[in-house]
C-alpha cells in the first residue's frame, strides 16, 4: 500500500540561495555513492557486516541534517542516514575505518557500521535496537537546556521502528517536559520484509503527535528542499521552546533490507513506481532546469564522488584489524583514564 | 550522626547535589511527594524542579534520558520507585548504557536506584533482588549496601563514579537498622569488601540483607563455641575477590549467602572464584544459602518460608563447620 504524498506545495514561495542547493545536490550524491561503493565491496565479498543501503533515503538524511546547526545541535542517526554524517562533516577516512572496524577505528573493533560517536562532530550513532537510543537523544537536549543552551537532537527512526515501545515514552517525555527534539519517522514502506499495514493500523505515523500534544507533519520524503524546509521550522519550534516534533517522510526503501535480502516481497510496480520519484535524478534535474548546474557538471561531480569513496574504502580495507588485546579494554570508563 | 540507611543514602545525595550542580534527579513522585519511602523529602525545595524532576511512569525514558544526559556532561540519578521496575527499563541498561564505554570510550556516568528485596510483604512485584541480571550484563557497576554508612559512602562514591551504577537499596533496612554515620563528605571507593566480624573458624560471604541474617547466626553460633567470619562484599561489580580469598584461606570453611533466588545468583560465582582459587584451603565443600527459586510470595508464611533467614544460615554454618 503506497501512501499518498502530501504537502508539496510548501516549498513554492521559499527561496534557497543557489550554492546551497548545490551543496544539498552534493550531500545527497555523496550518499548515493557511498552506497554504490559499499554495493561494490559487498560484491568483492570484502563487506564486514551487513550493507544497508539508503537508496531512496538521500533527501530525508541530507535535508534533516541541514537544517541542524552543526556547532551547538546534535545528530543521532540511523542505519538509513550516511547522509547525515557528511552533512555533519565527517571525513570519508574516519567514516569507512569505523564502518569496517579497522585499526584506528573510534570503536576500536569493538562495533562497526555507522554505530560509532564523534563527539567533536556531535554525531551520536545508533546501536542495533531500534528505537533505544530516541530516549537517550532526548535524555541529550535535556541536559543541555538544564545549562541554559539550546541543543536540538534531531533522531531518526523507521515505519518498523516506530513501534518499538521505548519510542512510545520517549515522545510523551520529551512533548511533557518540552524537549527540543526532532524525531525523523521514515516511511520507506517496509520494515525488513513487513509492509506497513502489518507494522501500523493508523493512517500517518505523524498523527501520533496529537496524542502527545505535539506538533506532527507527513511529507514526501524524495523532495530534499522541502525536507529542509519541514525540518527547519520543526527545529525553529525546538529552539522557541515549543517542544518536539514527528516529521514522517515518505520514501521507498528501493533496495533489500541489507544486500542479501533480494526484496522479492516486493511488488515490481511499487518499486517502479517510485523510481520515477528517484530524489537525487529529480532533484539535479531541477538544478539544470533553474540553471544551478548542468548535466555535465553533475555527471562529473558523481564520478569523483565515487572516486572518492571507493578510493577511501580501499585504503581502510588496507588497513589491519584492531589488535586483539582491544577486546579487553574499556568495559569500564576508568580503563580508558587508567 | 546518627542516621538510619534511608536517611544515610539521602544525605549522600543532598551532599552531591549541593557540591556538583550537574548532578541531578529523575523519577516518579520524587519531588512534591517526595518519593514512595519518602527518600527525597525536602529535595524539591532545596534544588527546585530543575533539578528534581518528577517524570511520567515510564522507566526506559527515564533510564534512556539518563543516559542521554550523561553523554552530555550531566551526572544523573534516577529512582526507580521500586526496583522490580527495572525491568521496564532493562533494555536501556542492557544494551545502552552496559555497552557505552565500551562502544565509544566515553563515559555514562549516572546513578539507578531504587528499593529492593523482600520479606516486607511486597509480593511478586515489589520485593525482587535483581543485582545479579545487571553483574551478567557487562559494563555495569552493582552495588548493595548493608549499613548506613556504608550507603552513604557508596552512594557518594556511585555518583562519582564514571561508569553506569545501579544502586539496590534494600528496603527492609531503610529504617530498620540506625548507626553513626561520618558527617559531610564520605566516600566508601566501589570495589571493596570489608570483614564486618573477623573469626577463625568459618567465612560467610554475603551482601545486602543477608549480611544482617550472618551477623544474627554468629552471635547465636558464637555461644557454642563457633567463631564466625563474616565478609560483606559490598559491591558485586566490582569485585573484591582477594578479600573473599583471604578470609576463607584463613577459615578453611565457605559459606555463601544471599536474599536473592540460588539458581543463577551471585553466590554461585562466588562459590567458583573460591574452589578456583583456594581449593587447597578448603576442609568442607562451600554452600549456598539463598532464596528458594521462586517469585517472592505474598502471604506472610510462605514469603517467610522461601527467603533465607538467620535460622537457615545458621543451620547452613553448622553443617559446614562439622563436615
Ligand atoms: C528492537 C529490534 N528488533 C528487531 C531488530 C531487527 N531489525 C533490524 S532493522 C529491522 C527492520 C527495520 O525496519 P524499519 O524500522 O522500517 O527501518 P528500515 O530498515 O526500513 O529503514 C529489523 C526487524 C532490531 N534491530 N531491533
Ligand atoms: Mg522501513
Amino acid at each position: 500500500m503506497t501512501k499518498q504524498r502530501r504537502n508539496d506545495k510548501a516549498t513554492q514561495t521559499w527561496s534557497l540561495p543557489a550554492a546551497e542547493r548545490l551543496e544539498l545536490l552534493r550531500m545527497m550524491i555523496m550518499a548515493r555513492e557511498f552506497d554504490a561503493a559499499m554495493l561494490r565491496l559487498y560484491r568483492q565479498g570484502k563487506a564486514f557486516g551487513g550493507v544497508y543501503s539508503q537508496l531512496g533515503n538521500e533527501a530525508v538524511s541530507v535535508g534533516t541534517a541541514y537544517a541542524l546547526d552543526r556547532t551547538a545541535d546534535v545528530l543521532f542517526p540511523m542505519h538509513r542516514n550516511i547522509g547525515a554524517h557528511f552533512v555533519f562533516g565527517q571525513d570519508l577516512d574516519t567514516l569507512m575505518v569505523n564502518h569496517l572496524a579497522r585499526a584506528g577505528s573510534q570503536m576500536r573493533g569493538t562495533d562497526g557500521t555507522g554505530h560509532y560517536a564523534d563527539p567533536a562532530k556531535r554525531i551520536y550513532g545508533n546501536v542495533s535496537h531500534l528505537g533505544a537510543m530516541i530516549p537517550v537523544a532526548a535524555g541529550f537536549a535535556l541536559a543541555s537546556r538544564m545549562r541554559g543552551e539550546t541543543c536540538v537532537a534531531l533522531t531518526y527512526i523507521g515505519d518498523g521502528g516506530a513501534q518499538v515501545g521505548e519510542v512510545h515514552e520517549a515522545l510523551n517525555f520529551a512533548a511533557v517536559q518540552r524537549i527540543p527534539l526532532v524525531l525523523v519517522i521514515e516511511n520507506n514502506q517496509y520494515a525488513y520484509s513487513t509492509p506497513s499495514h502489518l507494522e501500523f493500523a493508523c493512517e500517518k505515523l505523524s498523527d501520533r503527535a496529537i496524542g502527545y500534544g505535539m506538533a506532527g507533519v507527513t511529507i514526501d520524503g524524495t523532495d530534499v528542499e522541502l525536507v529542509l524546509k519541514t525540518t527547519q521550522d520543526a527545529v525553529a519550534r525546538a529552539r522557541r521552546g515549543d517542544g518536539p516534533t514527528i516529521i514522517e517522510t515518505l520514501t521507498m526503501r528501493m533496495r533489500g533490507h541489507a544486500e542479501h535480502d533480494d526484496f522479492s516481497y516486493v511488488p515490481k510496480e511499487q518499486l517502479e513506481e517510485w523510481a520515477k520519484k528517484d530524489p537525487v535524478e529529480r532533484y539535479a534535474e531541477r538544478l539544470i532546469t533553474d540553471g544551478v548546474t548542468t548535466a555535465e557538471s553533475v555527471a562529473a561531480l558523481r564520478a569523483t564522488t565515487l572516486a572518492d569513496m571507493i578510493a577511501a574504502i580501499d585504503r581502510a580495507v588496507e588497513l589491519p584489524w584492531p589488535d586483539a588485546s582491544e577486546g579487553f579494554r574499556n568495559v569500564f570508563i576508568d580503563e580508558v583514564s587508567a | 550522626m546518627i542516621m538510619t540507611y534511608l536517611e544515610a543514602i539521602a544525605d549522600a545525595m543532598r551532599q552531591e547535589m549541593r557540591r556538583d550542580p550537574s548532578v541531578f534527579m529523575i523519577g516518579e513522585d520524587i519531588g512534591t511527594y517526595g518519593g514512595a519511602f519518602k527518600l527525597t523529602k525536602g529535595f524539591l525545595d532545596e534544588f527546585g524542579p530543575g533539578r528534581i524532576m518528577d517524570a511520567p511512569i515510564s522507566e526506559a525514558a527515564i533510564i534512556g534520558a539518563a543516559i542521554g544526559a550523561s553523554l552530555n556532561g550531566m551526572r544523573p540519578i534516577a529512582e526507580m520507585q521500586f526496583i522490580d521496575f527495572i525491568t521496564n527499563g532493562f533494555n536501556q541498561l542492557v544494551t545502552v548504557a552496559g555497552t557505552t564505554a565500551y562502544r565509544w570510550g566515553l563515559p555514562v556516568p549516572m546513578v539507578v536506584r531504587g528499593p529492593s528485596g523482600g520479606g516486607v510483604g511486597g509480593n511478586p512485584f515489589h520485593s525482587r533482588d535483581p543485582e545479579n541480571w545487571f553483574v551478567h550484563a557487562t559494563g555495569l557497576k552493582v552495588v548493595c549496601p548493608a549499613f548506613p554508612a556504608d550507603a552513604k559512602g557508596l552512594m557518594t562514591a556511585s555518583i562519582r563514579d564514571n561508569n553506569p551504577v545501579i544502586f539496590f537499596e534494600h528496603k527492609g533496612l531503610y529504617r530498620k537498622i540506625k548507626e553513626d554515620v561520618p558527617e559531610g563528605e564520605y566516600v566508601v571507593p566501589l570495589g571493596q569488601a570489608n570483614v564486618v566480624r573477623p573469626g577463625k573458624h568459618v567465612s560467610v560471604i554475603c551482601y545486602g540483607s543477608a549480611v544482617h541474617m550472618a551477623l544474627a547466626a554468629a552471635d547465636t553460633l558464637s555461644a557454642d563455641g563457633v567463631d564466625v567470619e563474616v565478609v560483606d562484599i559490598r559491591t558485586l561489580v566490582p569485585f573484591d575477590e582477594e578479600t573473599v580469598l583471604a578470609s576463607v584461606r584463613k577459615t578453611g570453611r565457605a559459606v555463601v549467602a544471599h536474599e536473592a533466588v540460588l539458581t543463577g545468583g551471585f553466590g554461585g560465582e562466588i562459590v567458583a572464584r573460591i574452589t578456583e582459587k583456594a581449593f587447597r584451603y578448603l576442609d568442607a565443600p562451600v554452600v549456598r544459602v539463598a532464596a528458594f527459586d521462586s517469585p517472592t510470595p505474598f502471604a506472610p508464611t510462605l514469603e517467610a518460608a522461601v527467603l533465607p533467614n538467620a535460622e537457615k544460615l545458621g543451620q547452613a554454618i553448622r553443617n559446614v563447620v562439622a563436615f
